[in-house]
């Protein structure tokens, strides 16, 4: 895996270009973010990728949204620009849903995503990874999968097929640059709610070591965003995914 | 604190619906009200959560007409106040709306209309800025969230500079995506309300409140319209990104405007296309589009959904022929770009690709061949009623008493969840042919039971949802019964306006602000109109089998049966199990049951599956919502239910 977003203590002073730049009106930029200093920072960081593009799916109930506004949380803290673009409403009703996440050093950018250009995929349900990976993969791309199935309505009735899970993983194997599988809902219903199975991903994704995101920056976030009844609980959902992925590299 | 309060100079991340609230918040907003509708509801909804603390009233209505009059008064009053609502909720506050245009207004009134191309969640991908043009009043569109701040909070000052309506156009893409914005300042609280109304019939600031003398108001109100225009050729929200001498000039608007800067970017085409980026887009800076128009003779314009933009810079661009030159339009209208849906950068980039004779960059062939390949194993997944939904069970009854009558009966449908019903892959059982705006399934059925002295005897069904009878039904019903329509009407009341998140509406003792209020009863409304009224709960299947049975065999009258239950995704029921489920393997008998898998064909809640090994049905126990339905329907009863632990 060669692109990873760090350098989180870049200095953060932003201003509203309209008011003193002309030509980049209303749109939140940093100052300097072109400048020879932080070029010089950048070009160390021989990883660093701008806009890094993370595609969160699932079913429509998984806490897509959820995720993505934790993960975002954790970024924009971290001093990074995040455009989130997501759809609520019919859409969430059994069907697939999509966050799409850029994170940028510079700027807010276009909500959607590019055909085959997402860096990171988080799939909630293995189905919707592997469609996401059809639009919006590359060679490039890695994939963090939570193997629980949940099965269209078409499944089901028996008029169309859902492929394996090892014909899914052997096509994330061999079309990503680097893939996880892992079964989130099992440990998410072993701590007691299946619906902590987007929080167990979240902590995965942070062990993954892809984005500038660890344990210290979710508790900061939970603090400011959830009841305190509901912290501990999701820290221990967050720890039990990492803990995923620390057992695959061993 | 709430987020949305955030002291002045922190840089948050806001949806672009927190982005347009805390705008109005920074402008000094006193009213505001409101319907649910996806995309706009998170408008109102963070509104209504710092209303005490910014001593605001914010209320969701009966609908958009009622919204825009309650909003209006407050103008009438001094106040800033803003109206929120979805792109068809225009259409409904339109007639009101024609009124107050011509009127005028006083303190700053701001429509937000938040529209859905592609109707990602609607039946249509109505647009509302011809009602701009049509009814000559500003129009504002934000293409990023810092910009929905300060252009909500500028369209205050110029609906009071203009003593008019100011609309604000933002879409799903804006509305539900979110971005890092640098707060500004929030204003003192409290403004008090004066309504003078006995000057002098022509002064607007105190006379009185209404669109007449017509000819004369509206000359002035024309007259206003030009004074905006040339606010709009200096506004900083217009501005034009690129190089000096473009060889094309893209002209945009809203969220197209980080379309089209990312397709530039992906194509590498900086120093070869500019964009003319318009968040002012009615009345059209003229000024401004002559001098941007006169850089190129190629022009793309990239806009969603009709091509409104387009046809207004053509009619602008002819009477300026003779200064500009000839051009040379894309866009909608010769088929450049799509003309319906929802643009997103890759069509830019196509079209951009096209105009400009560049390549586009691709992924390798072999890899996109083994990505197409894949695309055919996985299987479309269908929108469908959630496990719990207390709608799968109404249609169930709804269809079963339908087939018992034998007389081919069918219901007509209305916007909300049930809406689903109409689409064949929701449920085995489809009977909802129709489907339009909120109320008009009523309308429809009442017009359908006066066919039968043409021939067409057949029972006529309507449902519509708790928050959609208070909307648009009641003048249907009355309409059914006065004209002696023989239907039977069905409200499928899950206690809450579900689609859109569980906004309070009329029938709830609960207000936008959490206040206690007082409920209005369907039943007692339906009753005085004088329908005979009945009231199950879906999930009993015998007993609202029963009563609907009797509804629809029953002639000459108007049968209304109120299907209550609430919810599975409120928040009183949510991860509450009513019971635990399970199917019986030794009782299931698979395929050769004889029922043709009633449970997992036709009844199609996704928490009941089929298990292809053991060829039986099986309950996915990590999505059942425990409603325990499934244990009415089993022939065989083999699937069990016990009461659950919570």
């Amino acid at each position: 895996m060669k692109h990873r977003i760090s350098d989180t203590k870049l200095h953060s002073k932003v201003y509203r270009g309209g008011k003193e730049d002309a030509t980049q009106p209303y749109r939140v930029i940093r100052r300097g973010a072109d400048d020879d200093a932080n070029k010089g920072r950048r070009r160390k960081a021989a990883w660093y990728k701008d806009p890094m593009n993370v595609i969160i799916t699932g079913v429509g109930g998984q806490g897509n949204v959820l995720a993505s506004r934790v993960l975002a949380g954790m970024l924009v803290s971290a001093g990074y620009f995040v455009t989130i673009g997501e759809t609520f409403g019919m859409s969430q009703r059994g069907g697939s849903v999509m966050s799409h996440l850029r994170i940028s050093y510079e700027s807010v950018l276009s909500p959607q995503i590019s055909q085959g250009r997402a860096d990171i995929i988080v799939g909630l349900e293995p189905a919707e990874a592997l469609r996401v990976l059809t639009r919006y993969g590359n060679p490039g791309v890695v994939a963090l999968i939570n193997s629980r199935v949940v099965y269209p309505i078409g499944v089901i009735t028996g008029e169309l097929s859902y492929p394996s899970l090892a014909e899914i993983e052997s096509i994330f194997k061999k079309m990503t640059a680097q893939s996880w599988l892992i079964d989130a809902t099992i440990t998410a219903v072993e701590l007691g709610n299946p619906v902590l199975s987007n929080i167990v991903m979240i902590g995965a994704l942070a062990k993954t070591a892809l984005l500038p995101i660890d344990r210290r920056a979710f508790e900061k976030e939970i603090a400011r965003s959830m009841a305190a009844d509901k912290r501990e609980i999701n820290l221990r959902a967050f720890d039990a995914g990492a803990m995923m992925i620390e057992n695959i590299v061993d | 604190m709430s987020k949305l309060l955030s002291p002045a100079g922190t840089s948050v991340l806001f949806m672009g619906n927190e982005a347009i609230a805390r705008g109005a918040l920074e402008a000094g907003l006193s009213v505001a009200a409101g319907y649910p509708g996806t995309p706009s509801s998170e408008i109102i909804e963070s509104l209504a959560g710092v209303a005490l603390e910014r001593k605001l009233y914010v209320e969701w209505s009966v609908n958009e007409k009622v919204a825009l009059e309650v909003a209006a008064a407050a103008s009438f009053a001094g106040l800033r106040s803003m109206c929120v609502m979805k792109q068809n909720g225009v259409n409904v506050a339109s007639d009101f709306l024609l009124h107050l245009t011509a009127s005028g207004t006083r303190g700053g009134l701001v429509l937000v209309t938040c529209e859905d191309p592609g109707a990602l969640s609607s039946v249509n991908e109505g647009e509302s800025r011809y009602f701009a043009r049509m009814l000559e009043i500003p129009l504002l569109e934000p293409s990023s969230f810092q910009e929905a701040i300060d252009l909500t909070k500028w369209a205050f000052e110029l609906s009071e500079a203009i003593g008019n309506v100011v609309m604000l156009r933002s879409v799903t893409r804006m509305s539900h995506a979110s971005g890092n914005v640098i707060c500004g300042k929030l204003p003192a609280k409290f403004r008090r309300a004066k309504f003078d109304y006995d000057g002098p019939v022509m002064d607007s600031r105190t006379g009185p409140m209404i669109s007449t003398p017509v000819v004369a108001k509206h000359a002035l109100h024309q007259k206003k319209l030009k004074d905006v225009e040339a606010l709009f050729e200096k506004s900083p929200f217009n501005c034009y990104v690129g190089p000096a001498k473009p060889q094309l000039l893209i002209i945009t608007s809203s969220v197209c405007f980080l379309y089209a800067e990312e397709a530039i970017r992906m194509l590498n085409l900086q120093k070869r296309v500019g964009i003319l980026k318009l968040s002012c887009t009615w009345p059209l800076p003229q000024k401004l589009l002559k001098k941007y128009l006169r850089l190129t003779d190629k022009i793309m314009i990239v806009e969603e959904v009709l091509p409104f933009l387009e046809e207004n810079v053509k009619v602008l661009a002819a009477g300026m022929f003779k200064q500009i030159g000839d051009k040379e339009f894309y866009g909608k209208m010769d088929k450049t770009l799509p003309a319906v849906g929802e643009l997103n950068p890759d069509l830019v980039a196509a079209a951009l690709a096209k105009i400009m004779k560049v390549k586009y960059k691709s992924l390798p062939v072999a890899y996109t061949q083994e990505l197409q390949k894949t695309a055919t194993l996985i299987p479309v997944r269908e929108m469908t009623f959630c496990p719990g939904c207390p709608h799968r069970a109404s249609f169930w009854n709804i269809h079963n008493a339908l087939q018992l009558d034998g007389r081919e009966g069918f219901v007509c449908g209305d916007i909300g969840c049930y809406a689903m019903a109409a689409l064949s892959p929701a449920t085995g059982y489809h009977t909802m042919p129709t489907l339009h705006s909120m109320g008009s399934g009523t309308g429809l059925a009442s017009g359908f039971a006066k066919l039968d002295v043409f021939g067409m005897d057949k029972p006529v069904l309507a449902v519509c949802g708790d928050s959609t009878f208070y909307h648009a039904v009641i003048p249907a019903l009355i309409n059914a019964q006065h004209n002696r329509a023989d239907i039977t009407f069905i409200v499928l009341d899950n206690s809450g306006t579900a689609m859109t998140g569980f906004q309070p509406h009329p029938g709830l003792t609960v207000s936008a602000m959490g206040e206690s209020v007082p409920a209005v009863d369907i039943a007692g409304i339906c009753k005085a109109i004088g329908a005979n009224v009945a009231i199950s709960d879906p999930f009993d299947l015998d007993e609202t089998c029963k009563t609907l049975n009797s509804f629809v065999a029953d002639k000459g009258s108007l049968n209304v049966l109120i299907m209550r239950q609430i919810c599975a995704l409120s928040p009183e029921k949510k991860g509450k199990k009513k019971y635990d489920v399970k199917v019986n393997e030794t009782l299931c008998l698979g395929e050769s049951c004889g029922c043709n898998r009633l449970c997992t064909r036709i009844f199609r809640c996704p928490a009941l599956t089929w298990d292809r090994t053991k060829k039986k049905a099986v309950v996915d126990e990590v999505i059942c919502a425990g409603c325990g339905v499934c244990y009415s329907i089993c022939p065989q009863k083999a699937i069990t239910r016990t009461e659950a632990i919570n």
